[in-house]
């Protein structure tokens, strides 16, 4: 149900909000936090469906400050949006104009729920320092997304760097949290060895490639290199040196599958999507605490990164990052020497296995099956 | 500068700060003995797909399917992928899939076959190979206890059980863990004669309930509880497990077991070791352990068993809607078995936190509806500055910690009822897992099965514990062997026998509504 309250007051927002509530039964639902959403009229929509989707499991108040026009005589236009317009949150869109734009602070006060956490995220461009911002210090996480800024990415991780208070957090460091698991599971296993240098190679306008890249230099106390590949391709590779060879993952810039390489050991193939930003989200709202590690990779790490002069594919030639067509070319040959491997409509195709349990017939299928393994082993 | 010391155990990418960085198993492969059980079908095959979706899993894992049946590889892929899309709990994506399914394969053969177990040798050896597996292996013997021994002897005699330096295999086998003490002992003696003790893993799902871990947390990370935690403040606690489901198809497996065998073991106790132990010293396997162990120690199994216990048969009748069969009329069930679908027994703890404080633990099939809890009662306040009239509708005030179906903890206290009277009447808070965090709680299975993996024991419980829960069942068994009745008749779809309530009534007490 979508309710609409142009020129409205925050007072008549919230007094229908619970006549709404106790009208829909939702009265019963407890709510979780309060996420504070703070964006342009264009991007609304799409902000709003990423939060919908991110707190679906968890119902949250979402308060959506929708700066207008600076100009003309100051107004509040107000929606609620519940039930099945607004997922198992409850929506509340508060369109700013006039001098009222600058103060969403006193509009989104009165609607925030009690002895909850606050989080604010600001899906496009954020505060230059978002604990200063007046919304921002309010909520015990600021999201920013420094992938999405019209400015510069360089400069926004400068400013999160300069500005940074606990609780700040940005969804381009969500994004590289399954990178970040594989290459410290890789370093979980023998060979116990220093990592002695590291490269990312991740797009011009990546500032997760930044964020990682921070993170390992931050961590492994190694020269980290940073080198660059076309802009939207992502994160593409990283390699770790050590003295008995190279750890390289790699994902093709369009794929979902990653290959890991380690001295010693066959190449692996495992997925790693490109998360959504409602998954990013998601993660952000789960954890209310300052999170050191970001602190430590933005304002320590990201510092001590050199970024390359070459090129994505010069870094390759000269030896310092990881083939990726060599990566694709492994990928596709260990596919293909799955048998049981196929893509789901393949194997939606297929019939049921017949219930063949006869046990002399079982007993000569892995007689044979036995002897090809020994003929392949030779 | 020089660069970060890495050693095992200390690996510089990682922090215990950082706590969005997931656990991920080392490279390993996981053996699947019983694929085409019930289990493995509607539970195991959905967790392994849940934790590749959630990024647990190592890279090149693999999945090696053991039975007797005549497949190949992508039949076994087919059983994975329809167990996948009809169970999983995450979405259903394309690219994991795939990378799944590229590690699967099947070994066809029975139990007693060597050649079979060969080719599993062979099997593992090439995805150690082609895969990067490193040798490590979890053989997961979803498969009735009388095989175990054969299988043992089977992957003992292959090597498969012998991991080379640097690697492990482990063994994971489900309850029950024998049907007394002695067969206990007896399967523990054949499972650990092949695997050292640390590598053997005994699933008992409900340990991975997320529940079960609050219950934890809920006492000893909070000042409010834990006061109150005692014979002082507390009546006596109920924890109950009641099945709306007859016995299905598994007469072969029930009939002769029964229900204080099957659930009242290892489940019931371990929620009355959970409830009752005293604060571990640490959270790590072995102060669990130890605590578990010494509460269940201190059980005290009651002397006069004809009044501390009842034990009672479904009946056929109506529930839900359905008219169903009694015990004795279900298909392969003796017409004159003495196996009890129900099971109640009350239990005093010899400690001086719970001295004087029962705990009644109860089971049953074909009961009202599905439901695991723990309720503690308190006792009433000493006194009341009311008139009686204002109190008659205040019960006591109980914690009641929901296992399942729901999970999350309710309390219950008395409020005034609006109006001009005092009157005072129960009313329940209620905390729901599901409606408080910004994550759904992954199945007891995924967790279980991705601890093994990692190789981390807190939530499985120890030959030791086993034994020490078949000591306290042992006598009540043989007791209804030797001098019981036969069990009582109960209507399918009520709560159980009214032995069961007499049993309460004679203490003065009664069992809760779940």
């Amino acid at each position: 149900m979508i309710v609409d309250l142009p020129s409205t007051t925050t007072a008549a927002v919230s007094a229908r909000l619970v006549r709404l509530r106790s009208e829909t039964g939702s009265m019963a639902l407890s709510r979780v936090l309060t996420l504070i959403v703070v964006v342009d009229d264009e991007d609304a929509e799409a902000a709003i469906d990423v939060a919908n989707t991110a707190t679906r499991q968890h119902p949250s108040r979402i308060l959506v400050v929708v700066l207008g026009s600076k100009r003309g005589a100051a107004r509040l236009d107000g929606q609620i949006r519940v039930g099945g317009d607004a997922g198992a949150s409850e929506v509340v869109v508060l369109r700013l104009c006039g001098a009222l734009a600058s103060h969403g602070r006193a509009v989104v006060t009165p609607l925030l729920l009690a002895d909850s956490p606050i989080v604010a995220w600001w899906p496009v461009e954020g505060p230059r320092t978002p604990s200063e911002d007046p919304i921002g210090v309010m909520a015990q996480r600021r999201v920013t997304d420094a992938a999405r800024s019209p400015t510069a990415h360089r400069t926004v991780l400068r400013r999160l760097a300069e500005g940074y208070a606990n609780g700040d957090t940005d969804l381009a460091w969500s994004r590289v949290t399954l990178w970040r698991g594989l290459l410290a599971a890789a370093l979980d296993q023998p060979p116990y060895e220093p990592v002695t240098a590291a490269t990312v190679v991740a797009a011009q306008d990546s500032p997760s490639g930044e964020l990682l890249a921070g993170w390992l230099a931050a961590r492994l106390r190694c020269p980290v290199s940073l080198a660059r590949s076309r802009n939207r391709s992502g994160i593409i590779s990283v390699r770790l040196e050590r003295s008995s060879g190279t750890v390289d993952l790699v994902r093709p810039h369009d794929g979902n599958t990653a290959t890991l390489t380690q001295p010693g050991h066959p190449v692996r193939t495992i997925a790693l999507a490109h998360r959504s930003d409602a998954e990013c989200l998601a993660d952000e709202l789960r954890r209310l605490d300052p999170d050191e590690v970001y602190e430590e990779a933005l304002t320590v790490g990201l510092k001590k990164v050199s970024i390359s002069k070459l090129s994505a594919s010069q870094a390759i030639r000269a030896g310092r990052a990881p083939s990726v067509a060599e990566s694709e070319r492994t990928a596709r040959r260990l596919r293909r020497a799955a048998r049981a491997s196929g893509s789901s409509a393949m194997v939606e195709a297929m019939p049921m296995p017949p219930k063949a349990d006869d046990a002399a017939q079982v007993k000569e299928a892995s007689a044979r099956r036995l002897s090809e393994a020994k003929e392949r082993q030779g | 500068m020089s660069p970060a010391k890495v050693a095992a155990g200390s690996n510089p990418l990682r922090d215990h700060r950082d706590k969005r960085l997931p656990r991920i198993a080392g490279p390993c492969s996981l053996v699947l003995f019983g694929v085409t059980g019930d289990l493995a079908r509607k539970k195991l095959l959905p967790a392994i797909y849940d934790l590749a979706n959630r990024g647990l899993l190592p890279p090149g894992f693999s999945l090696i399917g053991f039975a007797r049946r005549d497949w190949a590889d992508q039949d076994f892929g087919k059983i994975v992928y329809q167990s996948v899309r009809e169970r999983a709990r995450t979405a259903f994506r394309e690219e994991v899939w795939r990378s799944l399914a590229e590690g699967i394969r099947f070994v066809p053969g029975s139990f007693d076959d060597e050649p079979a177990f060969d080719l599993l040798a062979a099997t593992v050896r090439e995805l150690d190979e082609q895969r990067g597996t490193g040798g490590n292996h979890a053989f997961y013997l979803s498969i009735p206890p009388s095989f175990f021994a054969t299988v043992c002897e089977q992957l003992e005699r292959s090597g498969l059980s012998t991991p080379a330096d640097g690697s492990w295999r482990r063994v994971v086998i489900e309850k029950p863990f024998g049907h007394d003490l002695a067969s206990a002992r007896e399967l523990n003696a054949i499972v650990e004669k092949v695997f050292p003790a640390d590598a053997v893993f005994r699933i008992d799902h409900y340990l991975g309930k997320e529940t079960v871990q609050n219950l934890l947390a809920l006492r000893f990370a909070n000042q409010m509880f834990e006061p109150v935690w005692n014979a002082n403040f507390v009546d006596h606690v109920q924890i109950t497990m009641a099945e709306d489901i007859g016995i299905g198809g598994r007469a072969g497996y029930y009939d002769g077991i029964g229900a204080a065998r099957d659930v009242i073991q290892n489940h019931l106790l371990q929620l009355l070791a959970l409830t009752a132990m005293e604060e571990p010293v640490s959270f790590g396997a072995e102060g669990l352990r130890l605590e578990k162990e010494k509460v269940l120690s201190a059980v005290r199994v009651p002397d006069d068993l004809a009044r501390c216990t009842a034990r009672g048969q479904y009946a056929a009748g109506w529930q839900g809607g359905e008219e169903v069969l009694g015990y004795l009329q279900e298909q392969g069930v003796a017409e004159d078995s003495r196996t009890e679908t129900y099971a109640a027994v009350r239990l005093d703890l010899d400690t001086r936190r719970w001295a004087g404080v029962p705990f009644y633990l109860r089971t049953g099939k074909r009961l009202g509806k599905r439901v695991t809890e723990i309720a503690v009662v308190f006792k009433r306040a000493p006194h009341l500055p009311f008139a009686h009239t204002a109190t008659e509708e205040l019960g006591q005030n109980a914690v009641v910690i929901r296992v399942q179906p729901d999970e999350g903890v309710t309390l219950r206290f008395g409020a005034k009822v609006p109006g001009a009277q005092m009157e005072v009447r129960d009313v329940t808070m209620d905390f729901g897992y599901g409606r408080s965090f910004t994550e759904s709680s992954p199945e007891a299975y995924e967790r279980l099965i991705l601890d093994v993996l990692l190789g981390e024991p807190p939530l499985f419980p120890r030959h030791e514990e086993v034994e020490l829960s078949w000591e306290i069942l042992d006598p009540i068994e043989r007791f209804w062997e030797r001098k019981g009745a036969a069990p009582e008749q109960y209507p399918s779809g009520g709560w159980g026998p009214s032995g069961a309530d007499d049993l309460m009534r004679r203490d003065g007490r009664e069992w809760r509504l779940p």
